[in-house]
């Protein structure tokens, strides 16, 4: 019998724990999403209405079954401030994605053409700044964006602007700092898709004639689609769902998603509608969080 | 045939502009942390001014105090459950609901945190549990074991199995195949996934504020609701000694990385 097969046993076991966990404490939480996504909102301390009372029998808990609807979803839907905050999370995301992509890729391609000792050197400078806080790092922008911030003082300075510019509360301020957040994101796999292809290709297509844009377009580019898809999907769908970096640096008259959850959440105080907007924030996800789930296990898997 | 450079000057360029991008925004806020001036983009000379005044507010120590002990039990629980995973994903062959395992793993990676935050605190209202520091570690916890069973899961692929599998042909149980010679050679890759977790927790805001409660706030909380107000010089000192501890950390964390490449191939892919 081989070792591998001994070994599989005990390292299934190991399985027990994590999975306990995760389904108590990431399974489950959704269902209670989605229940109470149907609830009605209460004024009252949880604030929705059925609870759920095991103890009251059976007619009780038939009772708020019956209650259930789906009425969050329709006010959801033919409200004007729903709509526009999942179309505009969509664009954002999208926005703020092809934009990382054209940043990220030569930053990217850069590295893997650094000569080897180099290329781990660089992999630590894009990977330090992911370690630092995200919030820290939002903040920082803030300095630097402010009426009498650092940029302003340098374009006044340099003359290239008569009066200081308004950068913050602007849709500009917040391209930056999703683009300054999510960078390592994306150059971490397009570089590790870069570094592994063979420079002999596009050598070759070189040494066959090709101008340069030529060998990057035809040979380059297509090799690295999977880390493209890769990087897309990691900053595409948290940048959906995005709060904070809306929240501080963009203005407040037109909200993304995460934003309105939150503000149902913390500020209405409408759990229900809150949990609605989460589950319709999830089915939109839901495609992009397969593909993404896929790529990651074949990835790993693959070794 | 003349070997031609494979690194132009474009390569170069965009190289030097990306690394400046992603520091230099941090260096300002560093330098501007010892401004002696209250206006905060005016330099007024270098000062400990607003460490003291950080010192001195009380508020703000009770949220760093609350951040580090969640961070570090957090960063804990989830490097223990992690590495777990992380074995019974590369070791378990298949088993029942492997899927749907691997699945509940990687999705928490990408998912919009107001999602996991929103669903945490519903199961611990319907669990009527008292929200503060215990809720809070498990809401960390189930990010970050993610983070750890990916950092590991990829040192335990690029590990030679023959090493675990001579073991065991020269008689070793398997438990303590993994204990006497798995373990050790993962061990790096398992410092690292701590200091991960720890740094995530410690960073965290959305998922914090939905599940703490009234008067247990987090480093980050405080930060947030405080820069909602407007910028203040404290905030940059605060900001500056955080930076400082997790720099800390990464030293670490890449020297316990570097002896991880040392025994075979680099591991960390974060």
């Amino acid at each position: 019998m081989s070792a591998r097969r001994i070994f599989a046993r005990p390292a299934r076991f190991a399985a027990i724990a994590p999975y306990v966990w995760m389904v108590l404490f990431f399974l489950v939480p959704f269902g209670f999403v989605l229940k109470i996504s149907l609830s009605q909102t209460a004024i009252a301390q949880p604030p929705y209405e059925p609870v759920f009372d095991l103890t009251a029998g059976w007619t009780a808990i038939r009772a708020a079954f019956a209650a259930l609807g789906i009425d969050n979803f329709k006010l959801i839907a033919s409200d004007d401030l729903y709509v526009f905050a999942y179309l505009r999370s969509l664009t954002v995301a999208v926005t703020a994605t092809a934009l990382l992509l054209l940043i990220g890729y030569p930053i990217a391609y850069g590295m893997a053409r650094l000569p080897k000792r180099w290329q781990a050197v660089a992999m630590v400078l894009v990977i330090v700044p992911f370690w630092t806080s995200f919030l820290i790092r939002i903040y920082a922008w803030i300095n630097i964006l402010q009426h009498d911030g650092l940029l302003n003082q340098i374009l006044l300075a340099l003359h290239l602007v008569r009066e200081p510019v308004v950068w913050l509360s602007t849709d500009t301020a917040m391209y930056i700092g999703i683009v300054y957040s999510y960078l390592p994101f994306m150059i971490l796999p397009l570089y590790a898709t870069l570094a592994k292809m063979e420079p002999a290709l596009e050598e070759a297509a070189g040494d066959l004639g090709a101008p340069p844009w030529q060998v990057f377009w035809l040979v380059t580019f297509p090799l690295s689609l999977p880390g493209v898809g890769a990087g897309v999907l990691l900053c595409f769908i948290p940048i959906v769902g995005e709060f904070v970096i809306p929240d501080l640096l963009a203005g407040s008259n037109s909200l993304m998603i995460g934003q309105t959850l939150w503000l149902e959440f913390f500020t209405n105080k409408d759990w229900p509608v809150a949990s609605s907007a989460a589950i319709v924030l999830l089915v939109v996800l839901l495609l992009p969080l397969l593909l993404y789930e896929r790529l990651q296990r074949r990835q790993l898997e693959q070794r | 045939m003349r070997k031609v450079s494979r690194l132009s000057r474009f390569n170069i360029a965009s190289l030097a502009i990306g690394l400046a991008f992603l520091y230099l925004p941090i260096l300002i806020l560093v330098i501007y942390s010892f401004n002696a001036s209250r206006l905060v983009t005016v330099w007024g000379g270098w000062s400990l001014r607003w460490y003291y005044e950080f010192f001195g507010d009380r508020a703000m120590i009770e949220a760093s105090w609350m951040s580090l002990r969640v961070a570090v039990a957090s960063a804990t629980i989830a490097t223990l459950i992690g590495t777990l995973a992380a074995v019974a994903l590369s070791r378990g062959e298949r088993f029942r609901g492997r899927t749907l395992f691997s699945g509940m793993l990687y999705a928490p990676l990408v998912m919009p945190e107001v999602i996991t935050g929103l669903s945490l605190l519903l199961l611990f209202v319907a669990l009527n549990a008292e929200r503060g520091f215990w809720t809070v570690t498990i809401a960390h916890t189930t990010l970050t074991m993610c983070f750890v069973a990916v950092v590991v899961q990829s040192r335990l692929g690029s590990l030679d199995r023959s090493l675990e599998e001579a073991a065991m042909d020269l008689g070793c149980a398997p438990v303590r195949a993994f204990l006497s010679v798995t373990l050790p050679l993962i061990a790096p890759a398992i410092v690292a996934g701590w200091m991960l977790a720890f740094t995530l927790s410690l960073d965290d805001l959305v998922i914090a504020s939905f599940t703490t409660g009234p008067g247990s706030a987090t480093l980050p909380i405080r930060i947030y609701s405080e820069v909602r107000l407007g910028v203040k010089p404290e905030i940059n000192a605060i900001c500056t000694l955080v930076i400082a501890l997790i720099a800390v950390v990464i030293v670490i964390a890449s020297l316990a990385s570097k002896l991880s490449s040392s025994q075979g191939e680099s591991a960390a892919p974060l």
